[in-house]
């Protein structure tokens, strides 16, 4: 019961993801980051196999590393996101493949353009204007369909997610221990204070 | 002529020498100079760079100074295509050491990987060694002190306060010997080395990089006018020097002739 939830806007990505690590139906901890930045505006959220979900990740951020280092210019979102596809889909065929799903938000540092990838555990990928993994998505693109407009500002991204977050609280059966929310825009990567103890009532 | 034992790489002549790593130093000696100088909590990197063709276009001719890592820069002296593949390798091996022990590298450990890759290519067949020397600067995570580090073809590797490679990398290391201060601030550093690289290049400010390192910042290259201004301002101080000289001694009466002599020389 893993939530991951992106929102791009006018001029931002907003990336959040659960803060409870489980394993079966035991949550280990409440303040996990299911998240890593690749370069200075592309982030990277994961879930899936406990072990595979960082082991990529980890792998991902260190070649876009090297390449930043290499190249002295980093890959846009789209370039790692089409990179990624491709480690994923390798990583598919071979003996042991990586079961991971991925949200890789970010903005492209010429254009100034936000953007968001859905990436699934087959390598599948899509450029969506919102998106979700897991049971989040029976719940929030429902919300999203309604509210979502391509030239929200942050504040209108941050309420309709708000809204999002208050509805899987409502719903989901497992406490998946609160929201840890980034925003990506063209002065890079933060962290966003995100409220998450008031209690939702359910009917 | 070295009677064959400078064939191959991995055999060594009757007198315990391995020829080839040292015509590889010979290659070093000949590439452009480099200058590496520690100050208080600033490390400084200095170059020569080869003055350009007419129609090069040097805003995107690479550099002779190179990143390896956010904090961790390269100078070399040598030759430039050899150079990209150790820099390579050494980018690949900070990453690698980022994904395993989730620690950016210190500079003594890319250092010594550095000058590993150069010793392992003295002791193999088929390959001929890198024709480069290096100097290493950096800071290490979570310390404030100054790193640098020069490696060698044959795979030594060895810490400085302050040192030159390259072209003339003699006349310069004297000149920092005989100017090299403990504790010199970010500008007393920056001056050094422009003034040491100034004692073998002749054409000025625009054959001149430099780069400066400060504890967890990102590497800052000093822009063509402020080296200039460097320039200008060293050339001024030695003129008056000169000049000073002159007047200074005792009974000498055309003092106006002595000094402008001096200026021209």
């Amino acid at each position: 019961m893993e939530v991951l939830l992106g929102i791009t806007g006018k001029d931002f990505t907003l990336v959040a993801a659960s803060k409870a690590a489980m394993r079966g139906a035991t949550i280990l901890k409440a303040s996990d980051d299911k998240t890593r930045a690749l370069n200075k505006h592309t982030l990277m959220a994961f879930s899936g196999e406990a072990g595979d979900t960082i082991q990529f990740a980890e792998y991902i951020q260190a070649n876009a590393q090297l390449y930043s280092m290499r190249n002295n210019i980093d890959l846009s979102p789209s370039a790692v996101a089409h990179f990624v596809r491709g480690e994923l889909a390798s990583s598919l065929r071979s003996r042991k493949p990586y079961n991971v799903n991925l949200l890789l938000g970010g903005v492209d540092p010429i254009t100034d353009k936000p953007s968001l990838y859905w990436l699934d555990y087959l390598a599948s990928l899509a450029p969506l204007p919102y998106a979700a993994h897991g049971y989040a998505q029976y719940y929030c693109l429902s919300i999203l369909d309604k509210h979502h407009h391509p030239d929200i500002d942050y504040e209108q991204g941050l309420k309709i997610l708000r809204m999002c977050t208050d509805e899987l609280k409502r719903r989901l059966p497992i406490d998946f221990k609160g929201m840890l929310v980034k925003v990506i825009t063209k002065d890079g990567i933060k962290e966003v204070e995100y409220d998450d103890e008031a209690r939702i009532a359910c009917p | 002529m070295a009677s064959g034992y400078d064939r191959a790489l991995s055999v060594f002549s009757p007198d315990g020498h391995v020829f080839q790593v040292e015509y590889a130093l010979e290659a070093v000696k000949r590439g452009t100079c480099a200058v590496g100088v520690k100050g208080k909590d600033i490390v400084v990197l200095g170059c020569e760079k080869r003055s350009a063709m007419k129609l090069q276009d040097t805003r995107i001719t690479p550099s002779k100074i190179g990143l390896v890592d956010t904090h961790v820069c390269l100078a070399f002296a040598g030759l430039n295509a050899d150079a990209r593949i150790l820099v390579d390798k050494a980018r690949l091996e900070a990453q690698s050491h980022r994904l395993t022990v989730e620690d950016p590298v210190t500079i003594e450990y890319i250092t010594k990987y550095v000058a590993g890759v150069q010793q392992r290519y003295t002791q193999s067949g088929g390959v001929r060694p890198f024709g480069i020397s290096t100097l290493i600067i950096g800071f290490d995570p979570n310390d404030k002190t100054p790193k640098l580090y020069q490696t060698e073809p044959s795979g030594i590797y060895s810490a400085w306060k302050a040192n030159a490679i390259g072209r003339s990398s003699k006349t310069v290391r004297e000149f920092l010997e005989r100017n090299h201060k403990d504790d010199m601030d970010r500008e007393a550093t920056i001056k050094l080395t422009i003034k040491s690289l100034l004692e073998v290049v002749q054409t000025g400010a625009k054959n001149i990089e430099i780069a400066i390192m400060a504890p967890g910042k990102l590497i800052e290259m000093l822009p063509v006018e402020d080296i200039e201004a460097y320039v200008k301002n060293i050339e001024q101080e030695k003129v008056e020097e000169a000049a000073k000289k002159k007047t200074g001694r005792p009974g000498t009466g055309n003092t106006s002739i002595l000094a402008t002599r001096a200026a021209d020389e």
